[in-house]
């Protein structure tokens, strides 16, 4: 570093806008990437790279692990909602045979503790406050007897007074879920939230100063000077992520160094997680994950399994394996928290927005981040925003992040109530939204994008087709509607890749980074690839291991944003290490061979068997507008309309939705077709979530009863519709790739603008998740009852 | 799940000769699995039926009705020719269940001999009625999916769309033990709700269901079934019905009308039959049917929602059963 260079990179929308900015940057970086057009693999649909693998089933996910010696495991789990632990009896499982280890748990991770632990009490275990809490763990030769094993463990409780449902739990006489107030302190593996909020009782809140920023102006007063007033109340549902490959790890304690394979989304925070709670340091540790089934924000830390398999695997002297079965997941796995939220917003005649007012409560469970106010702080500039937003604990696992966690829940509303001002004004819903969007330079730059989406979109969809609201008639009525998607565009800076070329042209790339199913295996190889004038196929990946350079965990859409320009830098200074030493070997210089030399014969000339160089993500281009450790928020969010084409049968309640077009940006996609994919399970996880999921506690024993997948219902085959995805590229300058992320924003949106595609099919607003038959036919029926 | 012992008889007397209260039958093992995992059921030994000769066809059966076998699978019975040209209702049960994968292992003999799926039943957490215990613990729970006839005793509907449109086809059950053979009417096979045991069935622990008959319908007879669910891949029906319909040019003769996932055993509505019978099936009669379908019902706390779903699957039934001919 040190010396710098001015360059000029792309910036605009291809196809709409485009410019060049001016960005001084480091001479270690590699010089401006053209747009997506002018180059060859980069921005070129790829298939996967390990797309065979995966489908003949050769790729061997962290549940196919199976090492010599290895033993099975299976958690003790509490069957009461709340109590106190007063003894644990684990002689019997001790006893049984097969058995090799028992252990308890000794501290929780994930959810809140009380903040004065003298609150607590003196208690020899930690207190029980869901039924399905880890409380011990069994290794035994075979799977079935550790399951059986694990039975036999015997816990004795004093059980307290529990709460399940959030109405019940905001009472005021409610059973406490804590003692006192209670923080989620979060750990290496990730958690944690706003610290010195309020609480009283179980309600934990409101903090208004979240997301990002405090209130503006006065919400009171805006809604006095609005000519028109929007006020309404949406609910939604507790959603459990569901993935298909369970947590779970095989944890090997080998003298003094653990391996553990993992089921995660972040080798590097299952690594430091255990190192803080093992106290090893973190070259002990090494964290493997080759293949992932699945990861939707529950998946970063080792987790109360891991450690109990680490020191299951300790105590034995033999590798363990600890993965959950489904029940666990959908109990103690995370979840989406619910949300009741209130919204009120303000306009003026030409829908100028003078107000928003977004109150909600939800419960994570025993943890926090039920907030959903994301979207109502963010989305639609407005001189007066206030959110509030309330925790409010039950006795119920505690929840995780899970795709863009509040933004579904919050757009739910945001976007119903947006429309339903439009419908007051008399504008067409896009009419209202390209006044409104008009988020300036800054944090969630990204109305400029949603503009040309807006247009784009409705051009696919056929949106000048679309009738007002109930005026189709008949048993099906067809309706379409719109909903716009916002999310943060997080960096992290510790991402780092090595690139290796050898003598005889090989490459490889590596880094500690996972791929989670994104394609990031795939991007990454497209990147260097496009560096070296080398095709994808050629770059060797080795990822997913953490005794390779540190990568992002994967969450918050990071993971392509932040390590394709350390793989690209990567490639950029080994290749100028090649050409110097071949320019050297052939006393040119590097300049002249680059033009006329490919990389294989400038590397037959390399001195060594093999160079290699390392590259951090640096800082953007154009600085943050947030820096949080080394983790940065980045110039321009990600945007996002998604249209819905819906069928509602009017005498049965049931919504088929027919049609999705989805039209997002990512910045520079790398692998448009990754990230197609990517769009259509966010659209799929969203249209489920907007009709189907939704998990079922018993109030009066705090059992989840659809802990599997037959009752907890998911979107199957037959409930997907036609799915149309256009992807903008978006250039900012921002890094030596430009690139973004897609994970999140292709879910934010879908359950919103299928709710708006009801009302305009039926006239009628359901403003509850998931839009059952049961809440259809009561939607209905209301209105019918107000005309009578 | 605890160990067991695995038989394979290849003869009928040698699998009777296994039977008992610890000696249970499994043939496509869909349920039994399920029961198995979650310790609902814990037998020392599982007498595998596959492997018995001449049970998973569907034949020729007396005065020209048919006998469906117990180990024919549902995907079989949906696709079987003759089972879709004459009962209709039966093969369109059978191919709305469940899931393709399902259908392929699930038989005609376990579908019948389900266990409740009420969500508490299914839980070892829950000692309800139906286990032996004092409580149903729907009726004052979680009972958006129960139901809303005859749940005095136990609020769980009964899993089987086969049954119900078996039952609306007049089928009959033949059990075979070591004691000999028995014919008892499907309507006779299920314990009434009323009378709720730790039994579903009139089934003993050493017979097993041998056959399925279904009886000629008349000439001129057509069914339909259908299903009202959340979703149409994998989904419980939250309101099925089969109907079959006898008719003399459109005047209703004789209307056989039987819901499903509405009463803890399939349920005949027998006031939408008399709405039907004697009169032209149309539009009016068939909406008659629906709301008499009706007649009886209370909604527990959270599934009065399903009275316009019944209502609005037998009237739909209806007029599918007439608009097929």
């Amino acid at each position: 570093m040190g010396d710098t260079v001015t360059v000029k990179l792309p910036q605009g929308i291809a196809g709409d806008a485009m410019t060049e900015v001016e960005r001084t940057i480091s001479s270690d970086e590699p010089p401006p990437l053209a747009t997506n057009d002018k180059l060859a693999v980069v921005g070129k649909p790829t298939p996967r790279l390990d797309g065979r693998l995966k489908v003949t089933g050769a790729a061997k996910y962290t549940t196919d692990v199976r090492l010599p010696g290895m033993l099975y495991a299976r958690m003790v789990r509490s069957s009461k909602p709340h109590a106190h632990v007063l003894a644990i009896d684990t002689s019997a499982a001790e006893r049984a045979e097969g058995v090799r280890a028992v252990v308890l748990v000794d501290h929780l991770l994930g959810g809140a503790e009380v903040r004065e632990p003298g609150k607590e009490g003196s208690a020899r275990y930690p207190v029980v406050r869901y039924v399905g809490q880890p409380v011990a763990a069994v290794a035994a030769a075979t799977q079935a007897q550790a399951d059986e094993a694990a039975r036999l463990v015997r816990i004795e409780y004093e059980p307290k007074p529990f709460v399940v449902d959030l109405d019940d739990a905001r009472k005021p006489d409610a059973p406490l879920v804590f003692p006192g107030a209670a923080e989620a302190r979060g750990s290496a593996g990730g958690g944690g939230g706003p610290a010195g909020v309020p609480q009283k009782g179980n309600v934990r809140g409101p903090n208004r100063s979240g997301p990002s920023g405090p209130p503006l102006g006065d919400v009171e007063r805006g809604l006095a000077d609005a000519d028109v007033v929007v006020d309404a109340s949406y609910r939604t549902q507790v959603q459990t992520h569901s993935a298909m490959e369970p947590h779970g790890v095989v944890a090997d304690w080998n003298g003094d160094a653990l391996t553990v394979y993992a089921s995660t989304q972040g080798t590097g925070s299952v690594r430091d997680e255990l190192a803080e709670v093992l106290g090893l340091p973190k070259g002990k540790i090494r964290v493997i994950t080759e293949f992932m089934g699945g990861g939707f924000g529950a998946k970063f830390g080792a987790g109360n399994f891991g450690v109990l398999a680490a020191r299951l695997s300790q105590k034995a002297k033999a590798p363990v394996r600890l993965v959950l079965d489904r029940r666990e997941e959908h109990e103690s796995g995370g979840n989406r928290p619910s949300s009741v939220a209130r919204l009120r917003i303000g306009a003026k005649k030409d829908g100028t927005l003078t107000a928003i007012h977004f109150s909600s409560y939800g419960t994570a469970g025993t943890a926090t981040g039920a907030g959903a106010g994301g979207p109502a702080k963010n989305l639609y500039p407005c001189p007066n925003v206030l959110v509030e937003e309330s925790d409010v604990f039950t006795n119920a696992g505690p929840a995780a992040a899970f795709r863009a966690p509040g933004h579904p829940q919050g757009a739910f509303g945001l976007e119903q109530s947006i429309d339903e001002l439009a419908e007051k004004l008399g504008l067409d819903p896009l009419a209202l939204r390209e006044k409104i969007d008009t988020q300036q330079e800054g944090l969630l730059a990204d109305a400029a994008a949603r503009r040309v989406e807006r247009r784009i979109g409705a051009e696919m969809v056929g949106w000048t087709r679309r009738h007002p609201a109930g005026a189709d008639t008949g048993r099906i009525r067809r309706g379409l509607g719109v909903a716009q998607a916002i999310w943060y565009r997080f960096v992290n800076l510790d991402s780092t890749c090595e690139v290796r070329i050898g003598r005889d042209g090989s490459v490889e790339v590596l880094s500690a980074v996972q791929d989670i199913g994104g394609g990031i295996r795939t991007a990454l190889a497209q990147v260097v690839a496009e560096e070296l004038g080398i095709r994808p196929q050629d770059v060797t990946v080795r990822i997913g291991d953490t005794s390779y350079p540190p990568g992002p965990a994967s969450g918050g859409s990071v993971t392509t944003g932040s390590i394709t320009p350390a793989a690209r830098n990567a490639a950029f200074l080994a290749r100028r290490e090649v050409y110097a030493q071949a320019a050297r070997a052939a006393s040119s210089t590097p300049e002249a061979l680059m033009a006329s030399m490919p990389l294989r014969a400038a590397a037959a000339k390399l001195r060594t068997e093999q160079i290699t160089a390392q590259a951090t993500r640096s800082d953007d281009y154009g600085g943050f507008v947030q820096g949080r450790g080394r983790r940065g928020m980045g110039i321009g969010g990600y945007g996002g309309v998604q249209f819905a084409e819906v069928a509602v049968d009017v005498e049965t309640g049931r919504v088929q939705v027919e049609r999705v077009v989805a039209v997002h940006d990512c910045g520079r996609p790398i692998n448009p077709l990754a990230v197609e994919g990517q769009i259509h399970g966010g659209v799929i996880q969203g249209l489920s979530y907007a009709l189907y999921e939704n998990r079922v506690l018993d109030r009066k024993s705090g059992v989840m009863l659809n802990a599997n997948l037959e009752t907890y219902k998911i979107a199957g085959a037959r409930e997907i519709p036609k799915i149309e995805v256009r992807i903008i590229e978006e250039y900012r300058g921002r890094s030596s790739t430009d690139a973004g992320g897609i994970g999140e924003p292709s879910t934010v949106a879908t359950a919103a603008s299928i709710a708006n595609a009801v009302y305009n099919a039926t006239g009628v607003r359901v403003r509850e998740l998931p839009m059952t038959p049961e809440r259809v036919l009561a939607a209905l029926a209301h209105r019918t009852e107000v005309k009578r | 799940m605890n160990r067991l012992e695995w038989s394979d008889p290849t003869t009928l007397p040698d699998a009777l000769t296994q039977l008992g209260a610890a000696s249970v039958p499994k043939a496509g093992g869909v349920e039994l699995m399920d029961l198995l995992k979650e310790g609902l059921v814990a037998p020392s030994r599982l007498v595998n039926l596959r492997k018995l000769p001449g049970l998973d066809c569907v034949q020729d059966g007396a005065g020209g009705g048919v006998r469906i076998g117990p180990l024919v699978t549902l995907a079989a019975l949906a696709e079987h020719a003759v089972v879709r040209s004459r009962y209709r209702a039966l093969a369109d049960a059978a191919l709305h269940a469940a899931t393709p994968q399902i259908r392929n292992m699930a038989t005609v003999g376990g579908n019948l001999l389900q266990r409740p799926r009420c969500w508490y039943f299914r839980s070892e957490a829950f000692e309800c009625r139906r286990k032996g215990g004092a409580v149903c613990f729907a009726q004052q729970g979680e009972n958006a999916y129960h139901a809303v006839f005859a749940h005095a005793a136990c609020c769980a509907v009964h899993p089987s769309s086969l049954a119900t449109a078996l039952l609306a086809l007049g089928a009959s059950v033949e059990l075979t033990s070591r004691r000999g053979v028995r014919v008892v009417a499907l309507e006779q096979f299920f314990i009434p709700a009323e009378t709720v045991t730790v039994r579903d069935t009139v089934r003993e622990d050493d017979e097993i269901v041998t056959d399925v008959r279904l009886p000629a319908l008349a000439s001129g007879a057509t069914s339909a079934y259908g299903k009202q669910a959340e979703k149409e891949s994998y989904d419980w029906p939250l309101a099925e019905v089969a109907v079959v319909l006898d008719r003399a040019g459109n005047q209703c003769t004789r209307a056989s009308v039987v819901l499903g996932a509405v009463a803890p055993v399939p349920w005949r509505a027998r006031a939408a039959e008399a709405a039907l019978v004697g009169r032209a099936v149309d539009a009016t009669s068939a909406g008659d049917a629906g709301r008499a379908a009706l007649q009886g019902a209370v909604p527990l706390r959270d599934n009065g929602y399903k009275l316009p779903l019944i209502e609005v699957a037998v009237r739909r039934a209806v007029l599918a059963a007439v608009e097929a001919s």
